[in-house]
């Protein structure tokens, strides 16, 4: 779940309030926005852009390779298989508060036309230098810039403050993949490990991971076979157990979705878990030597 | 949200799974009326929203109306797992002959439905999982598909003749359905009860609705057990704010749920105590000033620690926010800012003109002086 620079790009709910703003600013940066999708709206032009009934006219109008989609939470189910059976390769799912439910359906959508998801309740994907979706600040030039580390983060605040750290340390990022703060996502942790560990142009990875589920842990078992090294932070150590800690995904029941647990899998294969984010910077430029 | 048993117990009548007759009473007077209705031996149990009410002393038997009084009187007022019990299902007590446990939930390992069922039922499942791993079946459904009759047999197949049962197989083809129709996180039954004559009848229901259905489930949402929320925690909520209340004294504001649970690590790595999280990202990012005064109306809150780190949510507006509020509440507190991301470069001028206050580079050096004032504040921190 790597976007770079000239892939296409389709807007879903382009034409909202968020969906426009957001366009601009991944235009501006230089993400190739082919096209929107607003089925009120279809055979406009805004943003520069064709509007769309739907997805499915996109892809055959002027095809896509990466869906992004500013819609509400209850239209994402029908929105989102829209753009998969139209065959699109990949989608980056922004909205939170989508049923969990409908999220099955569209991960099983997904399973059977192929297709690849990142979120829902992501902040998105960045290439510093070439393109974002999604609504991260990759026009920063003190948080983003072009580099030889990936992260994975279920925060998109976070995940920018961790890449905001990697700068301030004279780093920089080669890809930021926001996997999202829900229970049951497309593109689990594990998912982004191994993406950027094929990806050549990544040297080293952090993952930045939050109380809850077992992701870290799954991500933990692919780790041990890594050659290229990887730090981690994990938030959450001081928040109370049984309560969601803003993200549908933070918490912890019992011992399940510990800190402990998830520290405790990331050490024992190598990792170096760091105790504040501005640890991130310092232990990724050391192991980078 | 979570459900008591009288709530959720519906949600399986209407698919078609027997459930023991039965009446809520909320005093001595209506559980000695609802047993002589019902005019059998009874079980009176306490209507918390939370499990293991037998091991508490909330689920008693009672063979007439005066026992089933007594019972509830002696039941009512219990405090069980921080839920303090204000009624009591009355039901007609069942004669046994097995018990089981079936469930559906959410399973994020295979991003789809996760069916259970195990013949050892009436026990806490957890435990019967370590106990007893062979007697706990987990099957995960394609949603796409849903669950037929024949892989509902399937995941009976092997526990003997007694489970050979297709009667089994439809309770739990309805208890899925009774899931997927209502948006359930979690639909368990335990026990599900084999009585004498042979009937299958739910003794026990638990239900979680996912938080993110309430909106499309507004009827059911309606007889469901939000969490118990102090007055702060209810203001926020009807603001739609993510606030949790905590013991310490440092206040916290911040966008995102990650960074928010981080400000509260290091504050907490330092050697403070945090007094809240609150976060104000996402789509919360233009409710700073009604945020900011929620958090100074906490009388415990030494000081301020305000961390932004915009992707979504625009700091030049949050701080903004913040800014309008303290200029109108003039509170006498230190804060403590750190911001950077989307709009840093207009929010640290706006501090800069309104405030004369520049923000510290790091989010650790901000929340060093905040521990700090804390301190000198004589906050427990």
């Amino acid at each position: 779940m790597i976007v770079r620079g000239g892939e296409r790009v389709l807007v879903q709910g382009i034409t909202g309030r968020q969906g426009t703003f957001w366009t601009e600013r991944m235009q501006a940066y230089g993400t190739r926005v082919v096209g929107g999708v607003s089925p009120k709206r279809a055979g406009i032009e805004h943003c520069g852009v064709p509007v769309f009934a739907s997805a499915r006219e996109a892809m055959g109008g002027i095809g896509f390779d990466v869906s992004v989609l500013f819609i509400p939470p209850l239209g994402v189910k029908a929105a989102a298989i829209d753009a998969i059976e139209a065959g699109g390769p990949r989608l980056v799912v922004l909205t939170e508060h989508v049923p969990v439910q409908d999220v099955m359906e569209v991960l099983a959508a997904a399973r059977a036309n192929g297709a690849a998801v990142a979120g829902p309740n992501t902040a998105g994907l960045v290439t510093p230098g070439e393109c974002f979706v999604g609504f991260m600040p990759a026009f920063e030039a003190d948080i983003f810039r072009p580099g030889r580390v990936g992260v994975v983060s279920r925060s998109g605040s976070l995940g920018t403050l961790v890449c905001l750290n990697l700068v301030q340390a004279g780093l920089g990022e080669s890809a930021f993949v926001g996997i999202g703060g829900d229970p049951i996502i497309g593109t689990t942790t594990r998912d982004a490990v191994a993406a950027l560990d094929a990806d050549e142009r990544t040297d080293a990875v952090v993952v930045v991971g939050e109380i809850g589920g077992a992701m870290e842990e799954d991500a933990a078992e692919y780790i041990r076979g890594m050659a290229k090294p990887v730090v981690a932070f994990i938030a959450g150590g001081a928040s109370p157990p049984g309560k969601k800690m803003g993200h549908a995904g933070a918490i912890v029941m019992g011992d399940k979705g510990s800190y402990a647990s998830k520290r405790r899998a990331l050490e024992a294969v190598g990792v170096e878990v760091l105790d504040t984010p501005s640890g991130v910077g310092p232990a990724i430029g050391a192991a980078l030597g | 949200m979570n459900f008591e048993e009288h709530a959720a117990k519906p949600l399986l009548r209407a698919a078609g799974i027997a459930t023991p007759r039965g009446c809520l009473a909320r005093s001595g007077a209506e559980a000695r009326a609802a047993a002589a209705e019902l005019g059998v031996p009874v079980v009176v149990k306490a209507q918390v929203p939370a499990g293991k009410r037998g091991k508490a002393g909330g689920i008693r038997t009672a063979d007439g109306a005066a026992a089933a009084g007594e019972a509830a009187e002696a039941i009512l007022g219990m405090d069980i797992a921080g839920h303090r019990v204000e009624s009591v299902l009355v039901e007609e007590r069942a004669a046994i002959a097995a018990e089981y446990y079936a469930a559906v939930l959410n399973d994020p390992v295979s991003k789809g439905p996760l069916v259970m069922f195990s013949p050892e039922g009436g026990m806490d499942i957890e435990e019967v999982a370590v106990s007893k791993p062979g007697r706990v079946r987990r099957a995960p459904v394609d949603i796409s598909r849903g669950l037929d009759a024949d892989s509902a047999r399937a995941l009976l197949d092997g526990f003997g003749p007694e489970l050979d049962d297709a009667a089994v197989a439809e309770v739990l083809v309805a208890l899925y359905q009774a899931y997927r129709g209502n948006d359930a996180e979690l639909l368990e039954i335990n026990p599900l009860a084999r009585l004498d004559d042979g009937r299958l009848v739910a003794l026990d229901c638990k239900l979680v609705l996912d938080d993110s259905a309430i909106k499309r489930r507004e009827a059911l949402a309606g007889a469901g057990s939000p969490e118990p929320a102090t007055e702060l925690e209810t203001r926020a909520q009807a603001l739609d704010l993510k606030y949790i209340e905590l013991d310490g004294d440092i206040g916290v504001i911040a966008n995102g749920a990650g960074l928010t649970m981080t400000t509260m690590d290091v504050i907490t790595d330092q050697g403070g105590k945090p007094a809240n999280f609150l976060e104000i990202g996402g789509e919360s990012y233009t409710k700073a000033r009604p945020a900011l005064e929620l958090l100074l109306d906490n009388p415990r809150v030494k000081c301020l620690v305000v961390n932004f780190c915009g992707a979504f949510a625009r700091t030049d507006v949050m701080t903004g926010g913040v800014l309008d509020a303290w200029e109108a509440l003039s509170p006498d507190l230190p804060v403590f800012f750190s911001v950077h991301g989307t709009g840093a470069t207009e929010a640290r001028a706006m501090l800069l003109e309104r405030l004369g206050m520049t923000p510290y580079p790091t989010m650790d050096e901000a929340i060093a002086a905040a521990v700090a004032a804390a301190r000198a504040a004589g906050g427990a921190t």
